[in-house]
């Protein structure tokens, strides 16, 4: 019900029309990554999957911002299903990978923002290692490179009400796996695809 | 006859049209098949089709009464706003006026209709909008282009907003003998815009061949613009029974809207051109998004409003 209305808001304010460009709807284990600009982007990005596909992928928020008491908690967890993870290194307890892993070993695809915070531009900065660490642990998930569109523009850091705009979320081709590359090529060249998608 | 009456006799004949029209659609589908198809006929359905659908909101506003037909204006608003500010490049600094001008001057103006003020209404957005979102965008200390992103957002909302508030506006005239008939009005001006833009377009697809403006909009020919214009000016006087004008007032009303619409289009045409664009959007099957259908309404609406509050308001 609260899942249906947010979609129902996302489509209304900002359009959230999925553009399929190098890839197909697929329940395929995935880990869809994108560009993050905005508060919006991890409702965006999952209005814009199938309904079928919505109730088997979880976003991946920070615990730091969304866990806890509350509304925004509240949104996350009964809303769009996320998946916890915990940004602040002096808190860890554990790997901070190991739900995410857990997640995607028990068949559930997943929704990441390897910058690890929004930014104010269109085009993403640098990646976080995350992605390549998860990427190792997990070889047989597909990585979806995501470009949000628009977003950083309706709701940008620091603001509270979304100004409405037509806003596509463009789903590109899996990124293709290479054996021995090094951490910061793999991240170069997962990022230059989501740059390939604006 | 009673305004029930005229409204069963106007869509009869709207629905006939497009009985006709989506008959001779599917004729020409079919012919268009044998020959390999063709996309000119794929987007003529494509539009009868959506027709379909406009036709069955406005009806079912009609018969919802006023405040509905208000309420579905500020939502058309709204959309045409989105694809006008989608398309025009806005920085982080512009989110407060952006922000202002969906959630406060566009319900307000809206508002301003159904509380029946006139005098605030026609003054609202070109007054104190207009001298609101400058310091709005100041407030945000950002000067970069300053007075080309203020002109912008000004200029979206007067053309999304304020021209196209104009046309449930019209429920606001007082015309004596025309009490609570203020909605056919309103229909009538829509109809004699919407259809002079389908035959400019028959006409210009049959016979055109001198363009008006070929960098501009290379669809707007000559001949399009008399024949379709002479054709909605033939139906607007024709619909003389549903208005509070003789045969001739109607025909030379309707000429009116059909020349402001036609000069609407061109002139957003260009703002799209200049933007980069082809259509504002992509939200109505086969029209383009939802200002490409309003552009020229928000030309005719706020000049045949104030021509009929002129010349038949006492």
């Amino acid at each position: 019900m609260l899942s249906q209305t947010l979609t129902l808001l996302m489509r209304v304010l900002v359009g959230a029309q999925p553009r399929w460009i190098g890839s197909r709807p697929s329940p395929a284990l995935r880990i869809y990554y994108a560009n993050h600009t905005s508060h919006m982007d991890t409702l965006a990005l999952w209005c814009a999957l199938p309904a079928e596909l919505r109730a088997k992928t979880r976003p991946v928020a920070a615990s730091d911002y969304w866990s806890g008491a509350g509304f925004k908690s509240y949104i996350a967890t009964r809303g769009f299903n996320a998946l916890f993870i915990e940004r602040n290194a002096d808190k860890r307890e554990r790997d901070p990978l190991g739900p995410l892993v857990e997640a995607l070993q028990r068949g559930e695809s997943l929704i990441i923002f390897p910058e690890g915070t929004r930014r104010p531009q269109a085009l993403p900065s640098p990646f976080k290692s995350g992605i390549f660490h998860l990427a190792g642990k997990m070889p047989e998930a597909e990585l979806i490179p995501v470009y949000l569109d628009n977003l950083y523009r309706s709701m940008p850091k620091g603001t509270l009400l979304p100004v409405p705009l037509t806003c596509s979320v463009r789903f590109g081709a899996p990124l293709e796996r290479r054996p021995d590359e090094s951490k910061d090529a793999f991240l170069d060249r997962a990022r230059q695809a989501v740059v390939d998608l604006a | 006859m009673n305004m029930q009456q005229k409204f069963f006799w106007l869509f009869g004949g709207i629905m006939l049209l497009l009985v006709a029209a989506s008959l001779l659609g599917w004729l020409l589908h079919r012919r268009a098949l044998r020959s390999g198809g063709s996309e000119t006929i794929a987007n003529l359905n494509a539009r009868v089709r959506a027709w379909w659908v406009m036709v069955a909101i406005i009806a079912v506003n009609f018969l919802l009464g006023r405040n509905a037909t208000i309420v579905l204006f500020a939502i058309a608003s709204v959309f045409a706003l989105r694809e006008f500010i989608t398309l025009t490049p806005t920085r982080p600094g512009d989110h407060l006026p952006l922000v202002v001008c969906f959630y406060v001057l566009l319900p307000v103006q809206y508002w301003l209709i159904g509380d029946d003020w006139y005098n605030l209404f026609a003054i609202f957005l070109p007054v104190y909008g207009f001298l609101l979102l400058p310091v709005l965008t100041a407030l945000s200390g950002d000067t970069e282009q300053f007075l080309e992103r203020v002109t912008k957002v000004q200029w979206g909302l007067m053309i999304t907003v304020y021209c196209i508030s104009y046309a449930p506006a019209l429920l606001l005239l007082k015309i004596p003998g025309f009490a609570g008939q203020n909605l056919l009005l309103m229909i009538y001006m829509l109809m004699v815009v919407q259809l002079s833009d389908v035959l400019q377009y028959v006409f210009g697809k049959l016979f055109g061949k001198h363009k008006i403006a070929p960098r501009v909009s290379p669809s707007k020919t000559v001949e399009g613009f008399i024949g379709g214009g002479l054709g909605a000016t033939g139906i607007g006087a024709a619909l003389w029974w549903i208005t509070p004008f003789t045969p001739l007032q109607s025909a030379a009303m309707a000429a009116v809207v059909v020349i402001a619409g036609f000069l609407g289009g061109l002139a957003l045409s260009a703002v799209k051109r200049g933007i980069g664009a082809k259509d504002w959007g992509s939200m109505i099957e086969g029209h383009g998004g939802m200002l490409d259908r309003l552009d020229s309404v928000s030309f005719a609406a706020p000049v045949f409003f104030h021509l009929t509050r002129y010349f038949f308001e006492p």
